[in-house]
C-alpha cells in the first residue's frame, strides 16, 4: 500500500510543481516612481495573453499589441480601475483566450479535468495491474502438489536413468 | 485479446483527439464581439477630414467594416477582392485605418508631435488607397490603435459585418480569400438585408 501512496506522491509532486517564470518586462520608465502600480501592472501583465505571439503574456511580450495593452492597462491602474474591471476590459474585447489561466467553466472542464482523470485512470490501471501480477506469482510459488511431484520425479528419471 | 481492442481504442480515440486539436487555427481566436453591439467611436474621416463619423452614423444599414493599413502585407493580398466586392455588391465598406504611422515600424513615433503623425498618416492613407484603388465607402482613421482595442483587432486585416441594428454579426480575422466572401460573407449580407 506505501507503494501507491508514494507513486501517488510522486505524480503529484510533478503534476503541481510550481513553474517559476522569469518575467522580463520592459519596465518603462513613466511609473518607475509609483512601485506599487509598477507591480500592479506587472502582476496583471502576467495574467494576460498577447494575442499576435499566443504563448506569451503581454508581460513577456514586445510585440506591439502587447505594448499597447500594457499602455492600456497602465492607464486604467492611473485611473482607479480595480484588477477585476481591468480584467473584464480585456475579456469583453478579447475573449476568454486573452486570459493566460482560463476560467473554469463548462467549455474548459476537458482542460481543467482532463489531466486528473487521465491520471486517476492510470493509477486504477497500474493498480489493477499490479494487483493481478502478485495474486499470479503467489499462485506461482505455490508447492507442487503430490501427484506432480511424483510425475516430476517420474519424468527426470526418465531423462537421467541411472 | 479483448484487452488489446480496449488499448487500440483508447489510443484510436487520443490520435482523433490531436488531429482535431492539430487541425484547428489557433489565429480563429472566437470573438466575443459577435452579438454585441459595434463599440462606439468618433473618428476623423480621411476623405473629409473635417468631418467625424460614428457607428450610429451606419444606424439602419448592414455594413461591413474592414480593418486596414498601408504597412499590412496582407492587406494588399487581400485588397483586389474588396475591390471586386465594392463594385458589386450593394453593400456600404467601411475602413478602419489602424495605427497607419505608429504600426510601421519604420517610424518612432514617440519623438514625432501628434499632429505631425496625424498628418502623415492621411497622407500615407491617401496615396496607397491611390496606388491600389479605394473600394472603401469612406475609411476612418483610427492614428493611436484605440479603437482597434474596442474592437478586439489583434492581427490586421480583419472585418466585421455589422447589422441594421448595430449588432456585429460575424468577425474573420486574416485575409478575406474570394471563397470566404462567396461562402460566407455574402450569404450573410443577404440574410442581413431581407
Amino acid at each position: 500500500m506505501t507503494r501507491y501512496i508514494l507513486i501517488a506522491l510522486f505524480i503529484f509532486g510533478a503534476f503541481f510543481r510550481s513553474t517559476v517564470t522569469f518575467a522580463d518586462a520592459a519596465t518603462e520608465a513613466a511609473m518607475a516612481a509609483d512601485p506599487v502600480a509598477e507591480k500592479r501592472l506587472q502582476k496583471l501583465s502576467e495574467e494576460l495573453r498577447c494575442l499576435v505571439c499566443q504563448n506569451q503574456t503581454i508581460a513577456d511580450s514586445n510585440a506591439e499589441l502587447a505594448q499597447d495593452l500594457r499602455r492600456e492597462v497602465r492607464t486604467m491602474i492611473k485611473d482607479g480601475k480595480s484588477d477585476k474591471e481591468i480584467v473584464d476590459f480585456m475579456v469583453t474585447r478579447y475573449g476568454d483566450f486573452v486570459l493566460y489561466r482560463p476560467p473554469v467553466k463548462g467549455i474548459t472542464l476537458l482542460l481543467w479535468g482532463g489531466p486528473i482523470a487521465l491520471m486517476l485512470l492510470g493509477l486504477f490501471l497500474l493498480q489493477r495491474y499490479l494487483r493481478s501480477r502478485a495474486t499470479r506469482i503467489n499462485a506461482e510459488e505455490q508447492p507442487l502438489s503430490a501427484a506432480d511431484a511424483s510425475r516430476a520425479d517420474a519424468l527426470l528419471k526418465e531423462l537421467d536413468p541411472k | 485479446m479483448n484487452r488489446y481492442y480496449w488499448i487500440l481504442g483508447a489510443f484510436a480515440a487520443l490520435v482523433a483527439l490531436l488531429a482535431i486539436g492539430l487541425n484547428l487555427n489557433p489565429r480563429d481566436v472566437p470573438s466575443p464581439l459577435v452579438g454585441k453591439p459595434a463599440p462606439a467611436f468618433n473618428l476623423n474621416v480621411l476623405e473629409t477630414p473635417e468631418k467625424m463619423i460614428g457607428p450610429k452614423d451606419m444606424q439602419g444599414k448592414v455594413w461591413l467594416f474592414n480593418v486596414w493599413s498601408s504597412w499590412c502585407v496582407s492587406c494588399r493580398a487581400e485588397h483586389p477582392v474588396l475591390v471586386e466586392f465594392s463594385k458589386k455588391a450593394n453593400v456600404p465598406l467601411i475602413g478602419l485605418n489602424y495605427k497607419e504611422v505608429r504600426g510601421d515600424g519604420n517610424f518612432d513615433v514617440s519623438k514625432m508631435p501628434a499632429d505631425e503623425e496625424k498628418k502623415l498618416a492621411f497622407q500615407r492613407a491617401n496615396q496607397w488607397l491611390a496606388q491600389h484603388g479605394n473600394p472603401y465607402t469612406l475609411t476612418v482613421m483610427d492614428i493611436d490603435g484605440r479603437v482597434g482595442i474596442d474592437y478586439g483587432v489583434y492581427g490586421v486585416p480583419e472585418t466585421y459585418v455589422v447589422d441594421k441594428t448595430g449588432i456585429i454579426r460575424m468577425k474573420h480575422t486574416g485575409p478575406i480569400s474570394p471563397d470566404v466572401l462567396a461562402q460566407k460573407i455574402m450569404p450573410l449580407l443577404a440574410e442581413l438585408n431581407k
